[in-house]
């Protein structure tokens, strides 16, 4: 490696990042604009279920009832029916997610100390609503019934439970961290993508291959300018992944700093072997798309990967973010530092370097 | 010193089933203005890819000023400076930055970059424009640079692909000027048309179609080879020769664009 032609085409590569003013306010814009974007839209909490009730016993008990969903933040009382037909038209409809039916005797049977029965039906076509509205729901209506078959003093034998790390369960803590992962793929990615099919394009690339220049030369000289831009976007998702949505870092955050750096060179390594293996910008585009929209489903953003077949999974470690995701929620969530993270570290520096060797030797000084 | 700086045998290239170079055999005097002459498809530009360590042959020799061009091409482009048809300059790069990131590629640094740097832009006549944008020159002025860039390193062989196509006919001429000077100096250069008056100004030519050298010589010996005018009865001839078509003839072929003499109707 010669070091002079090497320093020439960082220089040259920054000089096209300054001279393209627009792309580099895009790229410095990206993360800012995702992590609020998708910081906002994704969440997997389930509040306010809308709920319709038909009251066929109209006692003081079936209202105190309605009156104990009402109140939990899962359900939002919308309306009062007349008859069970009406719920059907409304569930139907779409209008109602939950609807309630208390037959006559509900109250009568509480009092002699039965338990009654009532129905809840639930729309299940979201499974995830309809999970949270089925436990919530069957725990209200338990709760209250015991109660007051039993009176205030009665206490069911309980196991106690702690939820640690991220306590109220709250999405936001779970999905940022991943977010700010996913949101950093795609940026590096796509930075580099371009990075040699525009030379192809241009024909420049021509006049580069009758030059003494090597590969290794071209394509290192070319990454060093976007792992800046990568790490300067990290930064900034990082922070307002984490102080706009109040998800604090747990560990150490100049750890998380430093594999951040790590995984932006091996993410900015997927997008120059895009650029090494294809022939024009199109052809880079369309292999980007296939390959991040896998990495979002496979490395664990939004699915737990303990449940997914052995193939999907293996298939699943090939990508850096898996590890990512595992770095970040490891230091953001619970804190840990590298005496667990190592092997994730480890996973994330191989594929990069894998991935630079394959491009520089895919990358012929040729055009045949 | 090789009294051929350029030479080839057989040389062959295909892209799957298409045969774009079927066996030229060349050989290239040192310090002479050699043009490689042919139809646009004729294999011109691959042949000289070749040459240049772009493409690699199919099948063949090959090599330039001793060195072959499938296990020494590294070493042959130290000596080369090759200038493609699209100029390939970097048009958001000023003329200054593209001929320093040319001239730090090639290892010129220095003063002597520098020198060499201000004798490029003096003798592509841009002097005054040297921080101005590439991608803002005019058509001539950019071939100029393209042609400083391929020079800094003070090549023995200079490879032009179609340098003069897209640039207007003064530009075309202050061009062929620099050429005669560099060939003047000593710099072999091969040079690729399909104008007729640029192939007469070369020392010797080939006129290349189909993949195939169909003649070779000087522009005199090729005229005085048969009952010619010009260097463009030579070629029409030889390609009348090979496709077994008459060249004029064909647009005869095309009646429905003749007039007819009883007018429209029928």
């Amino acid at each position: 490696m010669n070091f002079s032609r090497f320093g020439i085409i960082i220089w040259k590569e920054f000089k096209h990042i300054y001279r393209d003013p627009v792309s580099l306010r895009l790229v410095i814009l990206m993360p800012l604009i995702f992590t609020l974007l998708f910081g906002y839209a994704i969440t997997t909490d389930v509040e306010h279920i809308e709920l319709a009730v038909y009251d066929g016993d109209k006692s003081y008990e079936s209202r105190e009832l309605i009156r104990k969903f009402a109140a939990s933040n899962y359900f939002s009382f919308e309306q009062m029916v007349d008859d069970s037909d009406q719920l059907e038209a409304l569930l139907d409809a779409g209008e109602i997610k939950a609807a309630i039916m208390i037959p006559d005797g509900y109250g009568k049977k509480l009092k002699r100390g039965e338990v009654p029965e009532s129905l809840l039906i639930i729309d299940g076509t979201d499974p995830t609503i309809a999970r949270t509205a089925l436990q919530s729901g069957n725990l209200i209506a338990n709760v209250y019934n015991m109660k007051t078959i039993s009176g205030s003093a009665f206490q069911v034998s309980e196991m106690k439970t702690r939820v640690w790390y991220n306590p109220n369960l709250e999405s936001t803590k779970f999905i940022i961290p991943g977010l700010i992962g996913l949101i950093m793929q795609n940026i590096t990615v796509m930075l580099t993508a371009f990075a040699l099919v525009r030379e192809k394009e241009k024909g420049t690339i021509e006049q580069l291959i009758v030059t003494p220049l090597r590969p290794v030369e071209l394509i290192l000289g070319k990454l060093v300018p976007y792992i800046l831009i990568g790490s300067i976007d990290f930064l900034i998702a990082l922070f307002f992944g984490t102080w706009y949505f109040k998800v604090p870092i747990h560990g150490n955050i100049f750890l998380l700093l430093g594999l951040g750096f790590i995984f932006v060179i091996s993410a900015l390594a997927i997008g120059m072997l895009i650029s090494a293996v294809t022939k024009n910008q199109l052809q880079s585009m369309q292999l980007a798309f296939i390959t991040i929209l896998p990495t979002v489903l496979l490395s664990g953003f939004m699915f737990p990967r303990d449940g997914m077949p052995l193939v999907i999974y293996w298939i699943g470690n090939l990508f850096p973010m898996t590890y990512f995701l595992e770095i970040l929620r490891g230091i953001i969530l619970k804190g840990v530092g590298m005496e667990y993270l190592w092997k994730d570290v480890l996973g994330i520096a191989l594929i990069g370097v894998l991935l630079l060797s394959i491009a520089i030797k895919k990358f012929h000084k040729s055009l045949d | 010193m090789n009294a051929y700086l350029i030479e080839t045998a057989d040389l062959r290239k295909s892209f799957g089933k298409v045969i774009a170079v079927d066996g030229i055999s060349l050989k290239i005097p040192t310090g002479s203005i050699y043009g490689i002459l042919g139809p646009n498809g004729a294999g011109k530009s691959t042949t000289i890819r070749m040459l240049c360590g772009l493409l690699t042959p199919s099948s063949g020799k090959a090599s330039v000023d001793g060195l072959d061009v499938y296990t020494q091409s590294e070493k042959i482009k130290q000596r080369l400076g090759y200038m493609s048809q699209s100029f390939s300059l970097y048009e958001d790069l000023t003329v200054l930055e593209n001929l320093r990131f040319y001239a730090t590629i090639y290892g010129v640094r220095g003063k002597e970059r520098e020198e060499r740097i201000r004798q490029l832009i003096a003798m592509a006549g841009i002097t005054g424009r040297e921080r101005q944008l590439a991608g803002t020159l005019s058509g001539g002025w950019k071939q100029r640079l393209a042609l400083g860039c391929a020079l800094i390193h003070k090549p023995q062989i200079l490879v032009l692909d179609e340098p003069t196509a897209g640039v207007d006919p003064v530009a075309r001429r202050v061009f062929w000027e620099l050429i005669y000077k560099l060939a003047n100096q000593g710099i072999t250069i091969l040079i690729t048309t399909h104008y007729m008056d640029e192939a007469q100004s070369c020392d010797r030519i080939a006129f290349v179609f189909t993949g195939k050298i169909l003649a070779e010589g000087t522009p005199a010996e090729l005229i005085a080879s048969g009952e010619f005018k010009n260097l463009e009865d030579v070629f029409i001839h030889y390609v009348e020769e090979t496709t077994g078509q008459k060249v004029k003839s064909s647009f005869e072929e095309i009646k429905f664009l003749h007039k007819q003499d009883g007018g429209g109707s029928q």
